[in-house]
């Protein structure tokens, strides 16, 4: 081995491939039979970088050769830049030997589309087979849809692969157009459609024989790249809420545009990453799939953007002061999820806990409640509670004096005068 | 308030549990260990581990709680924190003292802690599943070297043995002096003599050939997937602690 090499294409094909955000390793549930290697279920993060996320997966592209020249890519034709290309059987030992030492979970795999989208992802594919086929390994394998496959191709990927992405950068079909003219959206959505299809299929499957091969279980996920266009939370939320209806998405990932090149269509290469936007906007995403909001709840034509200062579910509430407050000991669990400051699990151990008996601040605070913002929107056993007829202002204010928001980089002292 | 010492293992305590109600006593304190020096006035009870007492003890508690229920008790136990032994007693005698099945009853103290207790054995185990770097050495063995805060090896058995059924492993507790040991087949505990190694954790000598390479490979990964203009140290502390880098191939 050229050790060198490897770590040169290494460092290239990881660089390059670090701006796609998805790192989940989970929701798949392959086991290890036959005294193979590794196994896929809850997903583990192993690593965490100097940026604070997650290394779970050995995340490369195959080459970063690549024929499209998108404006927010670094991979793009037009880019100075060193270029490289992994052969099959150096993934897989990067994959195999990473692996036995525990350092990941599995592979992620993307790849610059280098003579045309079917040569590209017949490739990525050929990586996985070799991993199942030849060396039993039953680890996390995560492709990336080459926009323009063909059926053929990508059905053999969903037999190898755990989850499969196409990214829909944008999230409208001008902002694409306008940053990547070689893309067209519809060749995006046609392998999503096709695989939705083909998972749902197989799952009925499943159902009937239980020795049919997985096809995808960890399902489908996509990322749209947040603040490289002028689209306003709505757009994006709205094309989020849309493919997970209609595609049975398991993940939209937002991905805060990082200025790394210069363009006149982009932001300058001065611009801060919108990480703020970016937390907001997961934040939105983990309401619409796991507390029962509906979109237009969160953000909405009159509404379009979501307030930076405080989460959107905090925002929800002080604009809805009507539904408020909520009897803690009363409420049913989708009343409970609504409240700020109390999480899924906070929430069912509530309803678990007051069936034996009604519950006090002390107990919430204890079971894991962040009483400094839901004090406002609950009563419970005690005669203590808020009491003054505040509005949603007042008690915006009210939270943010009180909070240390992480962001806050530089708290604002006031100069005195005097 | 009468001390019964007792010799540090569940069923011990179980044994524990039962001369509590055996003597109809009400308050009590458990202490760990073999030898006790009491103030003078004080009431004390050595408990002989009894397994047949434990085992009634462990009976009633499976016919008022879940399996999960029982287990969680148990891992809780293991946690060995130095105050939590009355917590599990009292959740015991709750469970006793009650008709129905309390383990969801968040809002009792003892319920309460004990899923606090049992969440941070979870979390140290997780931690576990993430941080072991195995370096392979000579003999084809992946050798990793830990120190959890909690004695949590015996949770990781399952995981790693279902994960790495072909190659031979060994993860060893640095803190408690012992290790599981996977031959291909199935997992013992062990102990290693390490008086002639001055760094237990890192064992360069009996590397394989290339294991050098991959740790190189490995760390410039690590290196190339950060994003700089995204800094976030603080982030990165909370999930990485300091005390776990000593171990963690990309952090030495």
């Amino acid at each position: 081995m050229n050790v060198e090499r490897i770590t040169e294409k290494l460092n290239i094909l990881a660089d390059a491939a670090k701006y796609d955000v998805s790192c989940a390793s989970s929701g798949s549930k392959r086991k290890n039979e036959n005294k193979g290697l590794g196994n896929a279920s809850n997903g583990i993060c192993h690593s965490y970088t100097e940026d604070g996320r997650c290394v779970s997966l050995l995340k490369i592209l195959l080459t970063n050769h690549c024929i499209f020249d998108c404006a927010y890519c670094v991979s793009r034709k037009t880019n100075d830049i060193q270029r490289a290309a992994f052969t099959v059987q150096e993934v897989v030992d990067l994959t195999i030997n990473f692996y036995r030492r525990n350092y990941i979970e599995g592979l992620f795999l993307s790849s610059g589309i280098f003579k045309d989208a079917d040569y590209t992802m017949e490739r990525l594919v050929r990586v996985a087979k070799k991993l199942r086929t030849e060396h039993n390994f039953n680890g996390y394998i995560h492709l990336k849809s080459i926009p323009g496959a063909s059926d053929e191709i990508m059905r053999e990927a969903g037999m190898y692969a755990d989850r499969l992405s196409v990214n829909l950068e944008m999230p409208t079909e001008a902002g694409l157009k306008l940053l990547a003219p070689d893309k067209n959206r519809q060749d995006m959505i046609d392998p999503m459609a096709f695989l939705n299809k083909e998972i749902i299929q197989r799952t009925e499957e499943k159902k009937l024989f239980k020795k049919a091969p997985m096809f995808a279980p960890a399902g489908q996920s996509t990322q749209v790249i947040i603040g490289a266009t002028p689209e306003n939370d709505n757009q994006i939320l709205q094309t989020a809420n849309h493919f997970y209806k209609n595609f049975n998405l398991k993940r939209v990932y937002y991905s805060g545009y990082v200025p790394v090149l210069a363009d006149k269509r982009l932001p300058a290469l001065n611009t801060s990453v919108p990480m703020v936007r970016e937390n907001r906007l997961y934040q939105a995403d983990w309401l619409l799939r796991f507390y029962g909001f509906k979109v237009n709840e969160i953000v909405n034509n009159d509404q379009p953007l979501l307030d930076l200062d405080i989460d959107p579910k905090l925002g929800w509430a002080i604009r809805n002061m009507q539904a408020f407050p909520v009897d803690i000991n009363k409420a049913d669990l989708q009343m409970i999820l609504r409240v700020p400051g109390i999480g899924v699990q906070s929430a069912q151990k509530i309803v678990s806990a007051r069936k034996f008996a009604k519950l006090n601040w002390d107990q919430l605070k204890k079971i894991g409640v962040a009483i400094n913002r839901a004090k406002y929107f609950i009563i419970c056993k005690s005669n203590e509670f808020e009491r003054r007829d505040l509005t949603g202002t007042n008690i915006k204010q009210f939270i943010l004096a009180e909070s240390k928001s992480k962001y806050l980089k530089n708290a604002t002292t006031q100069l005195s005068i005097f | 308030m009468t001390s019964l010492i007792y010799d540090g293992t569940f069923e011990g305590l179980l044994t524990a549990v039962f001369e509590i109600y055996d003597r109809h006593l009400t308050h009590v304190k458990l202490i760990k260990g073999e030898f006790y020096t009491s103030a003078l006035f004080e009431d004390l009870v050595k408990i002989a581990t009894d397994d047949v007492r434990a085992g009634r003890v462990l009976k009633g508690l499976k016919q008022k709680l879940s399996a999960t229920g029982v287990q969680r008790l148990y891992i809780a136990h293991m946690a060995e924190l130095e105050n939590d032994d009355d917590t599990i007693v009292g959740y015991i005698r709750y469970v006793f003292d009650s008709d129905q099945n309390i383990e969801d009853d968040y809002g009792n103290k003892y319920v309460m802690r004990v899923s606090e207790i049992f969440n941070m054995m979870r979390r140290e185990r997780h931690r576990m599943e993430a941080f072991v770097r195995f370096q392979k050495l000579k003999d084809e063995t992946f050798y990793a070297a830990v120190q959890p805060d909690f004695n949590v090896l015996p949770m990781l058995i399952k995981h790693f043995k279902n994960r790495y059924a072909d190659q031979k492993w060994i993860i060893y507790d640095l803190k408690r002096n012992y290790g599981l040991y996977y031959d291909l087949h199935d997992t013992e505990f062990i102990s290693l003599e390490f008086s002639a190694v001055k760094n237990p954790g890192n064992v360069i000598t009996a590397f394989c050939e290339d294991e050098g390479i991959y740790q190189h490979l490995w760390k410039n990964y690590f290196n190339s997937v950060n994003i700089p203009a995204r800094k976030n140290t603080k982030l990165h502390l909370r999930h990485i602690p300091r005390r776990y880098w000593k171990h963690l191939t990309e952090k030495i």
